[in-house]
């Protein structure tokens, strides 16, 4: 039931880009088409579940013994950065037509706030590793699903007639918070 | 303190660096340099005239398939099939530069409007309510569904007509298929006669929606010494190649014979006049040069 409850506050609830605002950069900029974003989602959510384990035994075999909490964010973007460049050479290696789906989104990813948000976030909540690796995977398909809303709605916008004023970028930041508003709609139901 | 810290963060940071660097061995993955090279000479447009899925996969076949031409590469022309043909090893093998043409000339005809069309502004959804908007089904509706799909800015509407800029065409062919009446057709830039006009319909159906239109009289594709020109599915259709491997010894019979006036020599329409006069201009510098440094050039 946990798990459950879990799962459905890191999708709708706690919605990493509705509701934490986190990862707005991809949210915006890979939400053109449908198939970049879908290829973008699953970039996320492929990075966030290796990369949280990773953070996690970090903190918990590095940063608490020495007691270097304070350290956490830039040992985490170092730990992150260099894992995607990791993952990124051993697809390119070894399952290229994955490298293929997803390799021009890996660099993207390296610093994605949205990562970082995650690895510190399990660490907030104070989730063990089994917990934090299901919670990463949801908040990557929390992530998957706005920013598949969002293209859906932006191909959508792109055959409407706009004032010049508001086409692109201008319409789909109103969509955005017209999302962001809507999904504040799950407020309150999962404490 | 301070110097917990910064051993810490220098010890993972050198940590990451060995494993990286560690990795870029263990799964270093070995990339023929050409392809790299051929994805430059490339125009990078990904317009698909080659017929693969972009620049970067057109140049990979190149390098690893023997069998597939270095001139495939209509967009970029004759310099990138050079530059194609020397990275890749590969006899330049050019055709026939060719260039995207329009089969309708329903400004001179008269075509009256049936109705006025307010929709969506493109050509597939104005050809989709009552067989378009014009009174003849096979013209040019004019919304621009071929500039939109142009990747190289080589098309633009002019009166409610699309024009083909013959400087800017690379004959990539990405138009042809989206003009929902199939007006437009490529054809070789040295063709000499071509149909004006890209009706299916007989004589009494063309007469009464248009003043220019093809009447299909057969008179052309009975007078052609050649056989270049047919009829398919009602629409006069000339074999270019056959037309131009028979030369200019027959006169352009066809053209004579035409009653309507709408088979014609090539040169003016769907060109605009100052297009076509920067075109003879540049064609006529290029011979120059030809003719100077003496290399064999393609009969034109």
């Amino acid at each position: 039931m946990e798990y459950f409850l879990l799962f459905i506050s890191a999708i709708f609830v706690n919605n990493i880009v509705l509701a934490q605002y986190l990862g707005q950069c991809p949210y915006l900029g890979c939400s053109k088409e449908k198939g970049v974003s879908i290829g973008m989602g699953g970039a996320v959510i492929f990075v966030m579940v290796i990369a949280t384990p990773l953070t996690w035994v970090i903190q918990n075999y590095v940063l608490v013994p020495l007691e270097l909490g304070y350290l956490q964010t830039i040992m985490f973007i170092l730990v992150i950065a260099s894992l995607v460049q990791l993952v990124e050479m051993f697809l390119k290696k070894s399952v290229p037509p994955l490298y293929n789906a997803l390799g021009i989104f890996l660099p993207l990813i390296t610093t994605n706030c949205a990562v970082l948000g995650v690895a510190i976030l399990v660490q907030r909540k104070e989730f063990d590793l089994g917990l934090s690796i299901f919670y990463s995977f949801a908040s990557g398909l929390g992530f998957l699903l706005a920013l598949v809303l969002l293209a859906a709605i932006r191909e959508r916008l792109e055959v409407t007639h706009l004032p010049k004023s508001m086409q692109g970028v201008s319409a789909a930041l109103v969509m955005a918070g017209i999302m962001s508003l809507s999904f504040m709609a799950f407020k309150g139901m999962i404490s | 303190m301070v110097l917990t810290s910064v051993l810490s963060l220098l010890a993972l940071g050198f940590f990451c660096a060995v494993v990286l660097s560690a990795a870029s061995r263990v799964f270093y993955v070995e990339e023929d340099p050409r392809v790299e090279a051929i994805c430059e000479a490339l125009p990078g447009a990904n317009c698909g005239g080659c017929g693969y899925a972009g620049c970067e996969a057109y140049a990979i076949a190149v390098i690893t398939d023997p069998d597939v031409s270095a001139g495939l590469c209509c967009a970029g022309g004759a310099e990138v099939t050079v530059a194609v043909s020397e990275l890749s090893g590969k006899a330049a093998g050019g055709d026939d530069p060719e260039i995207s043409f329009r089969r309708c000339v329903k400004d001179q005809g008269k075509v009256q409007k049936k109705f006025e069309y307010q929709g969506v502004q493109s050509c597939t959804a104005a050809g989709l309510l009552q067989d378009g908007p014009d009174a003849c089904k096979y013209s040019c509706l004019g919304y621009g569904d071929c500039v939109k799909a142009c990747p190289f800015d080589a098309m633009y509407i002019e009166n409610n007509l699309v024009i083909i800029d013959p400087e800017m065409c690379v004959a990539c062919g990405a138009c042809i298929n989206v003009c929902p009446n199939h007006v437009l057709e490529m054809i070789p830039r040295r063709a000499r006669v071509q149909v004006f006009c890209s009706t299916q319909d007989k004589m009494k159906a063309v007469m009464d929606v248009c003043e220019a239109g093809c009447i299909n009289c057969m008179k052309c594709v009975k007078k052609c010494p050649a056989k270049a020109i047919s009829q398919v599915n009602g629409q006069i259709k000339i074999d270019q190649a056959a037309c131009l491997a028979y030369g200019p010894d027959c006169a352009e019979v066809c053209v004579d014979a035409c009653p309507r006036d709408i088979l014609r020599l090539m040169c003016p329409v769907g060109i605009s006049a100052k297009a076509q006069e920067a075109a003879e201009a540049k064609a006529a510098a290029e011979a120059a040069k030809a003719a100077e440094t003496e290399t064999p050039q393609p009969t034109a």
